[in-house]
């Protein structure tokens, strides 16, 4: 029998996949595929995490100057924006279940472009870092970690990291290292995630999803969801922890 | 014999997922799991003929202590080689991509993998990955052991440490896709009645390593990109310069390293399930706790990596920690070979080549299981630990188990993979000459390693020749043993005798389809009302569906008058 | 335990080498017995119940409850006593003897440096005696190493950054190989030495042959001097500016965010290379780093020259040096750091 769609079949619905018995089969496999492909992920971000709670064990009072010099109001918005673009794709995926082509595609519009939100806001929290010369290693060559540290008694200077006592700048840059390799694989998470959107809005716009199947915009919500979610993680964890530690 | 036989002619002329499509395209873009595997196939042994390669070059280094047909930096990177070679590109997808890919969905009665077109995904990354590594060996190699341990990988090491990491992470993936399809498919798609307790063992044993490499291997991908970054930029996380601590990156690495060894040694647990129940026509001996030992070993597997640290500064009570747990994990895998000998009796056994893989493997595992216990020792590993003795160890479960089982299984499933028989007597041969070769190489390490000979020593104070020559010797003995399988497998391709469906009488569901099977596997989906190992007389265990030589169309014309 | 007699069994000559043979022979003969048994009875039963036609299909056997605990429950029970007795001398031998003799050993691509504590040097050699207890306490310039003792039966990792220790007691006289046991690049296996044990005697007339290098401590108390730390710390380590080092190691130490620790090797090395780190109470964080000033076998030297401080302020006689607290054993030492983990500063100004 030749690969791709059978025809003939009796629940011959065309997205139905050769190997498949049946749609409920398909969406069952699909939805187990992407919860298994997220468990993957976070095994992915938990080496992250380990050496993140390792090191600020390690350091707390270095991670804490480092983590009170990101930009807290940026991270809140960047927040809420994302938890709002979960709103708006649950919401996707809802007019999908019920068939409502329209909402499904005003809301997984609304959902990509809160998506772009994030990433422009990061995009602008990294050119502060970038400016302020907190790019740590060479990662970017030219440019090594060299923060200008705010001296004792000085005015307040937003560009100057302020150290606390006990905290060394090589531990900052490892913090920012974190950092960056955190936010900075979330980021790469995000963008994949808006590709996979702007997809799933092709063939929404082509009407293929509707409440018969709907398989693709319910994995590519869990998909979604999950990017999120390690972010609700990220932000506490980078931007919040250690700040009581200011003053 | 007459009895078995339930195609009238032999299948020369019949469409089958080898014959169904041709030219290359047919199979580059291929989705069925039946292709897949051979392309595996392929690829997987063009690596084991390079990581075998290398270990020649060792052999052959080591015949003499002074360390005079290499130069250490040469030396240096030949071990390491051979190591990545044989672990990221042979044992870990040998047995899961070869023979899983290939029967998952035969024996639970499906048509494919959940996900075909991931399945193929996962071998093009395996390829990309294996390609960039070979580019990286070829460019200049690389020389950091194939634990690229920090700082030495990330500072010191002047080699493609980069290139090969990318190599490895990208050929991971593979191994997630290769992991994430076989759960799936296990869950989703059995055949009605296929109950969960109705699994061959092969499936329960795929389904435990699915686990591991989906929970490990994303471990092992996110160690090796801040390897590359530290490398790379001078980032600090593994660089004690930096405040960074390179035990982490240990720790890291054998969290997903140490459940690899059970990626390879698990699959090769649930061949020879299969190979000793359906050679001594019994139902598998306690089938619940080899199953479920198979589970155990998967997540006790997790809790065990500390053991490879008990000299590296860790504390003396995670190292007690580690030395229990990695005692209780030995407890599963005793069951397993209890339940095995204890299948054997009242049994009716024969001796085919598959059945003389999977007795080697039952005694060599014993050995190398019961050594393990020697390195979960805290005392004594403190003197074994990276000297011989692990080297030996840890090739009696790699070598004498997973490549013991992955050979028993090629020749076990060969005739339903390719439709013709593999020459009996060269086949019991080579078997013969694999164990005593292995057996020559591998065993005298044990006694070197005790005797306190460090590994990767590329020259080595005299007193331990006697063991490197026999050692070198029994390699010898051991390659010849694997070239024999290789040249006969080739041949038979071509010449061997044309298989039945069910050569060996068996009641598994792989064997009640065609040989080779047609594209989708079955002519009809099968209804399975029979439990695992349930041997009956041969006419009840007949193909499903007619089929005559007519072709594919019949086949159709079969599935959908249903 | 005398078991030179039995073939593959490398030369015996410490105190603990003994025992850890007795359980190698132990785990042995767990190991032949359950090799033999399985192999018999495989052996057996492939013969007895071979096939004898085609078509005979054998009664099944569902398998036995009670046949699976005692198999689960006897490897267990064996298992776990293998376990014990490991875990017991690893365990006794994790404790570093208070009276043991100290010697510094630098690991480097691709030698050993090492210094005994009354000042001789030696490369790739290691010259003990019977009978005393030797502490090795080892860092490395560069990657990882690992000072592997065979006849000993012991070995350590060799850490850039951090201290490991381990210790021994020689008993017989010999020539003994030093390897390198932790890959560490190009010339690994060339990173080979020999330990040399001698009768106390014969090792205090090598000792009085040799003794033409200044002490650790000695040395230590001149960059001491030079690196002007007695500016703060007092010439003899009274105190001043800074907190009181003399009799400092291995004493409870009161820090500005109200933990304790005790001053271990890791301790002195981080407060020397990250000050503000940990921070003594009643004391401002005022002292610079001196990371990168210092090698590692300057460090070392500085902490022999710290410990042998006493409280009257002078330096000790060598010889009596040597007092480790039972927290310093390799477990506390090796642990410098996660133990610096398990404790939160945020540190005073």
């Amino acid at each position: 029998m030749a690969e791709g769609i059978t025809v003939g079949h009796e629940a011959s619905h065309p997205a139905l996949q050769h190997h498949f018995e049946n749609l409920e089969q398909q969406r069952e496999a699909g939805a187990l595929g992407m919860w298994v492909f997220l468990v993957t992920e976070i095994m992915f971000f938990g080496g992250m995490f380990l050496a993140y709670t390792l090191y600020r064990t390690k350091f707390p009072a270095a991670f804490a100057s480092a983590s009170n010099h990101l930009d807290l109001t940026l991270g809140a918005v960047n927040t809420v924006v994302l938890i709002l673009s979960s709103f708006t794709m649950a919401l996707a995926v809802y007019s999908a279940q019920v068939g409502k082509r329209r909402n499904q595609l005003i809301c997984l519009i609304l959902t990509i472009l809160l998506g772009l939100t994030f990433l422009g806001i990061k995009a602008v929290e990294y050119r502060d870092k970038y400016e302020d010369s907190l790019i740590p290693g060479s990662l970017i060559p030219g440019r090594p970690f060299n923060p200008a540290v705010q001296e004792h008694g000085q005015p307040y200077d937003k560009h100057k990291l302020h150290l606390l006592p006990g905290a060394n700048v090589k531990n900052v840059e490892m913090f920012y290292w974190i950092y960056f390799a955190m936010t900075g694989m979330h980021a790469v998470h995000m963008i994949i995630g808006v590709g996979v959107l702007l997809v799933i809005l092709y063939f929404s716009w082509r009407g293929r999803y509707g409440p018969e199947y709907h398989n693709p915009v319910e994995i590519s919500g869990l998909y979604w969801h999950f990017v999120d979610i390690v972010w609700i993680f990220l932000f506490p964890l980078l931007y919040l922890l250690g700040r009581h530690l200011e003053h | 014999m007459k009895a078995f036989e339930t195609f009238e002619t032999p299948t020369a002329a019949r469409v089958n997922y080898i014959n169904a499509e041709y030219g290359l395209k047919s199979w580059l873009l291929t989705k069925d799991h039946k292709r897949i595997a051979l392309l595996y196939l392929g690829s997987i042994s063009a690596f084991f003929f390079i990581g075998g390669l290398y270990a020649m070059f060792i052999r052959l280094e080591l015949l003499t202590p002074q360390g005079d047909l290499l130069s250490s930096t040469t030396y240096n990177k030949v071990f390491t080689q051979h190591g990545i070679i044989m672990v990221f590109f042979f044992l870990i997808p040998s047995i899961p991509a070869t023979l899983g890919n290939f029967l998952v969905p035969m024996m639970i009665g499906a048509k494919d993998l959940a996900f075909p077109r991931i399945n193929l995904l996962s071998w093009y990354l395996y390829l990309l990955g294996g390609i960039i590594t070979i580019w990286a060996l070829l460019a200049g190699g690389v020389d950091t052991g194939w634990t690229f341990y920090a700082p030495y990988s990330t500072t010191f090491s002047n080699s493609y440490v980069v290139a090969t990491g990318v190599g490895i992470f990208i050929s991971g993936f593979s191994s997630i896709l290769t992991g994430l399809n076989f759960i799936v498919t296990i869950h989703t798609m059995r055949a009605p009645g296929m109950t969960w307790f109705r699994l061959p063992l092969f499936i329960w044993s795929h389904y435990a390593t699915s686990l591991v490499m989906i929970l490990g291997t994303p471990v092992i991908a996110i160690t090796i990109l801040l390897l590359a970054f530290e490398r790379l930029a001078h980032v600090g996380i593994f660089d004690p310069a930096n405040g960074g601590d390179p035990v982490l990156f240990q720790h890291l690495f054998w969290f997903y390293s140490h459940p690899a060894v059970y990626i390879m040694v698990l699959p090769g647990m649930g061949v020879v399930s299969e190979l000793i129940a359906n050679f001594s026509r019994k139902n598998i001996f306690g089938y619940k706790f080899v199953a479920f030992s198979s589970l155990a070993i998967a997540v006790f597997g997790f809790l065990v990596w500390g053991h490879h640290l008990f000299v590296a500064s860790q504390s003396v009570y995670a190292g007690m920690i580690f030395s229990f747990l990695s005692f209780a994990v030995a407890i599963p895998s005793a069951i397993k070979v209890f339940n095995w000998t204890a299948t054997l009796y009242k049994g009716s056994i024969s001796y085919d080549t598959p059945m003389l893989y999977a007795l080697g493997f039952i005694g060599l595992f014993t050995v190398g299981g019961m050594t393990g216990l020697f390195l979960a020792s805290l005392a004594v590993d403190v003197h074994l630990s990276d000297t011989y003795f692990i080297v030996a160890h840890f090739h009696y479960i790699m070598v004498g188990g997973t490549l013991l089982a992955y050979l028993g299984g090629l020749h076990y499933w060969w005739p339903k993979i390719t439709g013709r028989m593999y020459p009996e007597g060269w086949g019991r041969f080579s078997a013969l000459v694999v164990f005593v070769g292995f057996n020559l190489t591998f065993l005298p390490q044990f006694i070197a390693g005790y005797l306190g000979m460090p590994r990767r020593y590329h020259a080595y104070p005299p007193e331990f020749q006697v063991f490197n020559v026999l050692s070198t010797a029994g390699a010898s003995i051991l390659g010849v043993g694997l070239v024999i399988p290789f040249i006969y497998l080739l041949w038979s391709m071509r010449y061997g005798k044309h298989a039945e469906p069910n050569p060996w009488h068996l009641p598994g569901l792989e064997w009640r389809t065609a040989s080779p099977p047609p594209t989708e596997n079955f002519l009809a989906t099968p209804i399975v009302t029979w439990e695992a190992y349930e041997f009956a007389p041969p006419e009840e265990m007949q193909v499903i569906g007619k089929l005559k030589n007519e072709g594919l169309e019949v086949a159709d014309a079969v599935i959908d008058g249903k | 335990m005398q078991t030179s007699w039995i073939p593959f069994v490398p030369e015996s000559a410490s105190t603990i080498s003994g025992r850890v043979d007795a359980l190698y022979f132990y785990l042995s003969g767990v190991t032949l017995f359950f090799a033999i048994l399985i192999s018999s009875v495989l052996i057996f039963f492939v013969i007895k119940y071979r096939r004898r036609s085609p078509f005979e299909i054998p009664r099944p056997i569902a398998g036995s409850h009670k046949l699976e605990t005692l198999w689960s429950v006897i490897p267990l029970i064996i298992a776990m006593s293998m376990f014990a007795w490991g875990a017991q001398i690893y365990f006794e031998n994790s404790r570093t003897p208070k009276n043991a003799n100290e010697i510094y050993v630098v690991g480097k691509q691709w030698m050993w440096k090492i210094q005994h504590s009354t000042g001789q040097r030696e490369i790739n050699e290691l010259h003990v005696p019977t009978g005393r207890k030797i502490k090795l306490i080892m860092t490395s310039e560069d990657t990882i190493h690992d000072l592997f003792l065979p006849a000993f039966r012991i070995k350590a990792d060799v850490l850039p950054g951090r201290y490991t220790t381990q210790w021994f007691e020689a008993t017989k006289p010999g020539t003994y190989h030093l390897f390198c046991a932790e890959y560490c690049g190009m010339n690994h296996s060339g990173m080979i030495g020999s330990v040399i044990v001698m009768q106390p005697t014969d090792f205090d007339n090598w000792l009085s042959g040799n003794a033409s290098q200044q002490s650790p401590a000695v040395a230590g108390q001149q960059l001491f001097q030079s690196l002007g730390c007695v500016s703060c710390h007092g010439a003899n380590g009274e105190g001043g500016r800074g907190p009181t080092l003399a009799g400092l190691f291995g004493r409870r130490v009161f820090l500005t965010n109200n933990q304790t620790l005790t001053a271990d090797e890791g301790y002195i090395r981080e407060s020397i290379e990250n000050p503000s780190a940990k921070v003594v109470a009643g004391f401002n964080p005022i002292m610079p780093t001196f990371q990168g000033q210092v090698t590692p076998e300057q460090l070392i030297q500085i902490i022999s020259y710290i410990k042998s401080l006493q409280v009257t302020g002078a330096p000790a006689s060598p010889a009596s040096t040597s007092s480790t607290p039972s927290t310093s054993s390799p477990a506390a030492t090796s642990q410098a750091t996660p133990a610096a983990v398990a404790t939160p500063q945020p540190n005073p100004k």
